[in-house]
């Protein structure tokens, strides 16, 4: 059983953590979040829409970045974002207008033209996480979108992220940093398909009586 | 032991690697620190007489990496990045086979990947391709152990796994340097980089500094301030607004702080949050650790390109 009668709410402009050791039931559970799985039993709505009978409504509403795939690396820059937008059916008006916003805040007017292939990571990163929101979704969905890059694109990201939130936007991120899982208002921590831990990180370090949530996820973990 | 010497290396109009030197000593449990895209892997293809390096020469256990290539690889063990064990033979063929290659058995080195086999022995007949991150893990190093190698290279063997996965793994490598085996292994894990005897943070190619991790923390001259408060994301903003400060990064539950020449004062940073109305402010000073390093270091790295 991959996931075990999960029940937890996310809220509005929420950083939330998921985590979970591998094969804990995390990428099943964000899968019927992003209604591309259905569940075997439960009820879960996502932005307001029922994952049975409005999963388009829910696509139309969400946003997804992955660390293994999120950009075609044979497109440029502005066609990946071209082709994001039309996926989405934002104008071509203004896509252009949000396109030239977003390069400029990134610091990328000069790879518009570039293929993807050969951005750096963190670049590369940015850009996805920007591409997931560019459609203004309610929540965007981030599964381990940080593993690999140096410590301080990592950084940079968690700003993005901020930032998003700040904006009203709902973030659901999954990651194997432990020092992450502080920056999330709050943290879920599954083990064998169940959720053995939800709250804020203070709250659970409290109860753990652990000093880093490293700590904490070793005892439920393990 | 490992002898690195001036080895440079490009790939079309990237170059990899920079004259790197390096020595790691026998026995020694040695880390590559470095984000994707170092050079890390470029290295140990290159030790592992995968790939001819430009210019420069290395040895493992006297070695040379081009004349001796096939002596060399009887001596070393070696996991790479990607899973490249047959997906559709099982556990145990997966190993007889590596053990025959190297003309011996799984039964007369049993003893060396026992604590890491018999983990994975109740799946001995499950394809390989169906096994679970960590079990497949476990079958790489017991593979790459199977013939007793003098050297092991083990390229980012926990990446993507998780924390407790991750800890397990290193109390497996503390055991497997007892049984003298030099082990040098990459990770982008900075935490990582303290488990080891000896460390090289690299970047770009270049090396930035290769020293014990406590060495390489002791020395580093910066003054770090940490502060926290209730409200993380403005808390950041607010500091990297504050006139004096130079870099602001999240660490966990606290933002790091350096200012500009070192002579902000914990009490400034104090009133200046209170006047903001930041609620439950804690500041100060505390000794840097690798990931404080390794930031300032890359970033002084990229202001003087």
């Amino acid at each position: 059983m991959a996931n075990d009668h999960l029940t937890f709410d996310v809220h509005k402009g929420e950083i939330f953590g998921f985590l979970g050791a591998n094969g804990a039931g995390k990428t099943t559970a964000i899968r019927i979040l992003c209604g591309l799985s259905s569940p075997t039993s439960g009820d879960v709505n996502v932005a307001g829409f029922d994952i049975y009978r409005e999963t388009e409504k829910i696509k139309k509403n969400i946003g997804y970045m992955s660390q293994k795939f999120s950009l075609y690396e044979d497109l440029t820059v502005s066609e990946n974002i071209q082709l994001y937008a039309g996926i989405y059916g934002i104008s071509a008006k203004k896509r252009k207008e949000k396109e030239a916003e977003l390069l400029k805040k990134l610091g990328m007017g000069e790879a518009r033209g570039k293929l993807i292939a050969g951005l750096p990571l963190g670049w590369k990163q940015k850009l996805a996480f920007s591409v997931a929101i560019f459609h203004d979704p309610k929540i965007v969905f981030l599964d381990e979108p940080t593993g690999g890059v140096d410590p301080v694109t990592r950084r940079k990201f968690w700003d993005l992220i901020y930032e998003a939130a700040n904006n009203g936007i709902t973030v659901f991120v999954t990651t194997h940093y432990m020092d992450e899982a502080e920056y999330c208002d709050r943290v879920s921590i599954m083990d064998a398909g169940k959720i053995e831990a939800l709250d804020t990180p203070a709250k659970l370090k409290e109860k753990y009586q652990a000093s880093n949530m490293d700590e904490v996820f070793l005892q439920i973990a393990r | 032991m490992i002898e690195i010497s001036q080895i440079s290396k490009s790939y079309e109009d990237v170059q990899a690697l920079k004259e790197i030197t390096l020595q790691v000593n026998e026995g020694e449990l040695f880390g590559l620190i470095g984000p994707d895209g170092a050079g890390k892997t470029t290295l140990m293809r290159i030790l592992m007489t995968l790939l001819l390096p430009d210019t420069g020469e290395a040895k493992m256990n006297g070695f040379d990496v081009i004349k001796d290539f096939k002596k060399i690889r009887h001596i070393v063990g070696y996991m790479p990045g990607r899973f490249s064990l047959y997906q559709d033979l099982s556990v145990e063929e997966n190993l007889n086979f590596f053990a025959t290659v190297f003309g011996t058995t799984v039964e007369k080195n049993y003893d060396l990947i026992r604590d890491i086999y018999y983990q994975i022995e109740p799946f001995k007949t499950r394809r390989a391709g169906k096994l679970s991150g960590g079990m497949k893990q476990k079958l790489a190093l017991s593979c790459a152990l199977i013939h007793k190698p003098k050297i092991l290279v083990l390229d980012e063997p926990t990446t993507g796994v998780d924390a407790v996965s991750r800890k397990e793994f290193w109390e497996m490598l503390k055991k497997l340097q007892k049984k003298e085996i030099t082990i040098l292994v990459s990770t982008p894990y900075m935490d990582e980089a303290t488990l080891c005897d000896r460390v090289a943070l690299i970047q770009k190619g270049k090396i930035l500094d290769v020293d014990s991790p406590r060495r390489i923390t002791e020395k580093f001259p910066r003054k770090i301030i940490r502060a926290r408060s209730d409200e993380m994301y403005r808390l950041i903003n607010d500091l990297r607004a504050f006139k004096k400060a130079e870099s602001v990064f999240a660490f966990g539950q606290y933002a790091h702080f350096t200012g500009i020449e070192d002579n902000v004062e914990t009490t400034e940073l104090d009133i200046y949050l209170e006047k903001l109305n930041h609620k439950n402010v804690l500041v100060e000073e505390i000794p840097p650790g690798i990931e404080d390093v390794f930031m300032s270091m890359q970033e002084q790295a990229v202001s003087s390109e």
